[in-house]
């Protein structure tokens, strides 16, 4: 058996068709199992395969399956997550462009092992193109009786719907994307209750990452065992990594988790250009603390390794940064970030992001002292832990670990009354 | 402006995709403002709110959380530019200055032939071919310079200039 893939080879970039996809073993996994396997069966078999969610968090994808009531309650949703905002993210993007069919019928398997009335697929409003393609697949699934009435002679009835956000990162959070599916600002809700009781319209709801679903086909078809045998013991399987910033190959990879990241951007992404040397890399989006150099010599990406090493797997999303780049504007380009997309609600989140943004600011223009600094921090660690949702602690994470790591060149700027590396840096 | 029968009944087949009509209020926002100019203007609020039964004040809301829905008038090519981090890192700045310069304008504004405005936009998910931009909301352009800005500003003014012609 192959390895399990996600993507569809380069050269068929812009669309695979339906043909396209059956001539991958396409469907044969709904065909084999969407009313014949009995559904718990097909929750066991994914809760063994390990799969972890792909949106950021990392959680067993089996497990959040199984906490879906058992009382008979109608209708239930499927909410899957294709808001894609994380700053370094794109691979939702790839399996939506390259090969839509992946996710349809993931949906579908999940569809009926969790007794699933209807999936809304939640694209981010700036997704245009991916969702004409969803779109076009969809329709052509409709066509092949894939969705629809009685699927496959199950008797399961399931459709597909496609809704467009319209730009804002918060809406990628589970409960702030339910507030905007229901035509709402995308201000997140106080769990519990949690989506699998009380999500979508107040009803039963499952929500899931798009690469996490399109997992799923090759892990019913293929086995358990077969998934488990690529990544490591505790992040199973494969991933799209999305490598961007200062290398030479910047791009989407699909690899098993647990490459070390050293040697991830050199041979993959080719390395940062001749003469310069790594400085900083951020390993799963722009959420997560930074690492330096030293720290990601030989380290496997893996969640567990990436997490003892002091940062997060998050998306996937490596950025590399080399030693032209001055820390202080990285900083400050996440900070403006999450100071724009802070939803408002909580004090901590709304005051505390922009707090911050202004301190980075004081000090990329020289202007700041050294309490500012520590300011930073003390700021950073008020948000921790305080509000509804992660931003906060994403926004907290994302600008206090360029202080903690990089201490001397916001040191150097307070100093200097200015950038050290005006020269050769990025501008903001 | 008033809504057109045509683009309300757009709006009405959405209704049935959900339990709740409220629901439709995302996508209906993103009809009108494809249609009406590109924008959405404060006259059409309470009419998508008659639509989906809630208060005007609701649609309002939602049109100004949301970073895509311009809340004033922009040009019939609305330039923004990517400024993410990976896009930083490759030049996203001096790639929007080239912009501001050729256009003569800065980020709100308008140009005087009404064609151009310009913005920045938090990551747009395109970081593998940094610098990015998208137009209105749709083109990506990607792995840009600073020197691909006339370029790609004539070709617009021809597209625009061949929309016009079409419509007339």
């Amino acid at each position: 058996m192959e390895q399990p893939q996600l993507l569809l080879p380069e050269g068929d970039a812009n669309f695979s068709s339906i043909e396209d996809y059956k001539a991958q073993r396409g469907y044969e996994a709904a065909e084999a199992n969407v009313g014949k396997t009995n559904p718990e069966e097909i929750v066991s078999i994914v809760k063994e395969s390990g799969l972890r969610g792909r949106g950021g968090a990392g959680f067993g994808a089996g497990m959040k399956w199984s906490f879906l009531p058992k009382d008979g309650r109608r209708p239930r949703y499927i909410a899957c997550n294709g808001d894609e905002s994380e700053p370094g993210t794109f691979k939702d993007r790839q399996i939506l462009e390259r090969n839509p069919h992946k996710l349809i019928e993931g949906l579908l398997i999940a569809g009926w092992a969790n007794t699933i009335d209807a999936a809304y697929v939640y694209l981010r409003g700036e997704y245009r193109g991916p969702y004409e393609n969803l779109c076009r697949a969809i329709d052509e699934a409709y066509e092949a009786g894939y969705l629809g009435k009685n699927i496959l002679g199950s008797g399961m009835d399931f459709d597909i719907y496609v809704h467009r956000g319209a730009g804002a990162y918060i809406c990628g959070e589970e409960t702030g994307l339910m507030e905007s599916l229901e035509g709402r600002k995308g201000q997140p809700r106080k769990r519990p209750p949690f989506p699998a009781v009380s999500g979508l319209w107040k009803q039963p709801t499952l929500i899931n990452n798009v690469e996490t679903l399109a997992h799923v086909p090759a892990i019913v078809l293929d086995g358990a065992k077969h998934f488990l045998s690529y990544g490591t013991e505790k992040s199973s399987g494969t991933t799209i990594f999305g490598i961007s910033g200062d290398v030479q190959r910047p791009g989407a990879y699909e690899l098993p988790f647990g490459m070390p990241l050293d040697e991830m951007i050199e041979t993959v992404a080719g390395g940062v250009a001749p003469g310069r040397k790594i400085k900083a890399v951020i390993p799963g989006g722009t959420s997560m603390p930074v690492l330096t150099a030293d720290q990601i010599k030989g380290l496997p990406m893996d969640h567990d390794s990436v997490q003892k090493a002091g940062s997060l797997l998050g998306t996937g999303a490596v950025i590399v940064m080399d030693d032209r780049q001055c820390m202080v504007r990285a900083a400050l380009v996440i900070a403006r970030f999450f100071r724009h997309e802070s939803c408002g609600q909580c004090t901590q989140c709304r005051e505390g992001t922009g707090w911050i943004y202004k301190l980075f600011t004081k000090i990329e223009s020289g202007q700041a002292s050294m309490e500012d600094i520590d300011t930073i921090d003390e700021v950073a660690n008020y948000m921790e832990g305080h509000t509804i949702c992660g931003l906060a602690d994403a926004a907290s994470w994302g600008a206090g670990w360029f202080v903690r790591r990089f201490r001397d060149e916001f040191e150097a700027h307070v100093e200097l009354k200015g950038c050290p590396l005006a020269e050769t840096s990025f501008e903001v | 402006m008033a809504l057109s029968e045509e683009l309300k009944s757009r709006i009405r087949a959405e209704l049935p995709k959900y339990p709740e009509k409220r629901a439709v209020l995302l996508t209906a926002l993103h009809f009108v403002q494809e249609e009406c100019g590109g924008w959405i203007e404060p006259e059409v609020i309470p009419e998508v709110a008659e639509i989906l039964e809630i208060p005007p004040i609701d649609v309002k809301e939602v049109a100004s959380f949301y970073a895509m829905f311009n809340e004033s008038a922009i040009g019939k090519r609305h330039v923004r530019v990517c400024t993410g981090l990976s896009c930083c890192l490759r030049g996203a700045r001096s790639l929007q200055d080239a912009f501001e310069e050729e256009l003569n304008i800065r980020p709100g504004e308008v140009s005087e032939d009404g064609c151009f405005s310009i913005g920045s936009v938090e990551c747009l998910g395109s970081c593998g071919s940094a610098p990015v931009l998208q137009i209105n909301t749709r083109t990506y352009l990607e792995n840009l310079s600073p020197a691909d800005a006339p370029a790609i500003l004539e070709n617009l003014r021809r597209e625009i200039t061949e929309d016009e012609a079409e419509t007339a």
